[in-house]
């Protein structure tokens, strides 16, 4: 039985082509139930994208909870691959608390998850695929990498303690230049670190323009192998419809107790929030007492209901071109 | 990169938003329309591929998080306050004030009972006590905050201190600054992506590192 185009709504029919994309790259589908038991993100809050989670008592009395995020009960339920890889897709609806918005909310992501082995060839593929999810679902994007072992490397270098640490990590996230200079002038860093630092946060740009400056900045202070790696890892989209679209971007971060390597987010244009969102997480796994090594992504369905809006003014301005 | 659609700027309404106006014109994005006096509250100059729009200064933040503004002008209490997914990216060194706690003056604290804390600033506040392990008891308030203590409402206020006038004025004193507050350049994190010739051109143009 074909299902006919027009039954479906447009974050359903953008769900099922990026699920056609994953089958086509050979990945299964991973399917969940709604709920979870509550210890497991009570044990893993910080990973959470949103503070609240909504808890339930079951029939005999365990404390359970609407799923908030797919990827730790993916971790709890897949076994280890060692030198395999486990490739998974998902389509399913977490419950949580967004930005600015009070009360919870419905959220539809898709994604993926790799499990295993995971060596340059599957993190340039992950990579790959993010690039070709955001060209499916518009013309203008941007997909935004950094490095998070060479981020923290360089923060390590000007030795802060755990507070001004996160303070710093927070800056860079927010491409605060004056609030890092200031955190290293309370520190008392010397200049030439605070100077690199900065100097790694400012470089944002396809890699074309900026690896050389990227990776002259991480030889220079010992974190070479760090800027070789993600320049391997951009390197296959040199020369591609996309390198003028990657952009290399150090404010692109995460919570270093679960993530690690590669980082990144997509950005479409006329949308204010990422719409995809991925990156090595190897500390997770470790946290849940797992060998393998990980990388996955999400796609927030929700955040492209204002293609759909886009789309239905530009065809209601052209059919009003039209009838005049 | 850059869209055809202009730059989107969110402006504090008030002596402030005005002060930024200058600086952004001087910089290169005028909009003489904005200096009419009218109650409009939207101006564009096609020209110079720049729209601007007055909003209440607490709210410019979120227009800006939400990306109905591609950049906009907060002061940092704001942002500490709300902690909107924005980048910072330059401290404009004008609208300077520091958020302090006050107390009456002769205040002596007791530390066998809750501090009650009046303030419109209340995750800073609970961030700074915090830090110090003081339990406190918060008092939300949107405005007259320094007649809270004067009440018997709140013992301290955390509030916002530019000259120290008004605390003067009703027998009240700093006892801490809590930290120093100016204007930032505040940008959504997508907006950015996809006009950041102008944003950088503008960042120059205030002296900034516009790379």
């Amino acid at each position: 039985m074909e299902i006919r185009d027009e039954v479906l709504d447009e974050r359903e029919r953008i769900g099922f082509r990026l699920r056609e994309a994953y089958h086509r790259h050979g990945f299964s589908r991973y399917r969940m139930g709604k709920f979870e038991e509550y210890d497991l993100y009570s044990r893993n809050k910080d990973f959470l994208l949103s503070d609240g989670v909504i808890t339930f008592t079951d029939t005999n009395g365990r404390l359970m909870a609407l799923k908030p995020d797919v990827t730790l009960s993916i971790v709890k339920n897949i076994r280890d691959r060692g030198d395999g890889l486990e490739k998974l897709y998902y389509h399913e609806n977490v419950y949580r608390v967004s930005d600015g918005v009070d009360g919870f909310r419905e959220e539809t992501q898709v994604g993926i998850e790799c499990m295993g082995r995971i060596d340059s060839r599957t993190i340039g593929e992950v990579l790959g695929m993010a690039a070709e999810n955001l060209g499916m679902l518009s013309d203008h994007w941007v997909l935004e990498i950094s490095h998070l072992d060479l981020l923290s490397a360089m923060v390590d270098a000007v030795a802060l303690d755990g507070g001004m640490r996160d303070r710093m990590l927070a800056c860079a996230g927010e491409k605060n230049l004056h609030g890092i200079a200031q955190i290293c002038r309370e520190a008392g860093v010397r200049p030439g670190a605070e100077q690199a630092l900065l100097d790694l946060i400012n470089t944002y740009g396809p890699p074309r323009q900026v690896m050389p400056a990227i990776r002259k900045i991480a030889e220079e202070n010992g974190c070479g192998a760090w800027a070789r790696e993600l320049s391997e890892t951009v390197a296959a989209f040199a020369g591609t419809d996309a390198a003028e679209k990657i952009w290399i971007d150090f404010s692109t971060t995460g919570d270093l107790r679960y993530y690690n390597g590669i980082a990144f987010k997509g950005f479409i244009e006329g949308i204010p929030d990422p719409v995809l969102s991925g990156g090595q997480y190897d500390a997770l796994m470790r946290r849940m007492h797992r060998k393998d090594r990980a990388i996955g992504f999400a796609v927030f369905l929700n955040r492209l209901d204002r293609l759909a809006e886009k789309a239905e003014k530009a065809e209601k301005a052209e059919k009003e071109e039209g009838n005049a | 990169m850059s869209g055809g659609s202009p730059l989107n700027i969110a402006l504090p309404k008030g002596r402030l938003g005005e002060k930024v106006y200058a600086l952004f014109a001087q910089a290169g994005f005028e909009c003489p329309a904005i200096l009419e006096n009218s109650r409009k509250l939207i101006f564009e100059n096609e020209e110079a591929g720049v729209r601007y729009f007055w909003v209440k200064p607490s709210d410019v933040a979120i227009y800006v998080a939400r990306g109905a503004a591609d950049i906009g002008v907060a002061g940092k209490d704001i942002l500490l306050e709300y902690r909107p997914d924005v980048y910072e990216l330059m401290d404009l060194g004008i609208g300077k004030c520091s958020l302090a706690v006050a107390a009456p003056k002769g205040f002596e604290e007791n530390p066998e009972r809750p501090l009650r804390v009046a303030t419109k600033f209340s995750r800073v506040a609970r961030d700074y006590y915090g830090g110090m392990g003081r339990d406190i008891d918060i008092i939300h308030l949107n405005g007259s905050i320094e007649i809270a203590p004067i009440l018997g409402l709140s013992d301290v206020i955390v509030d916002i201190v530019e000259t120290g006038t008004t605390l003067k004025e009703n027998n009240l004193e700093v006892r801490e600054i809590i930290v120093p507050i100016s204007a930032r350049l505040i940008a959504n994190k997508s907006g950015f992506k996809f006009k950041r010739d102008a944003i950088q051109r503008l960042m120059a143009g205030l002296g900034g590192n516009g790379k």
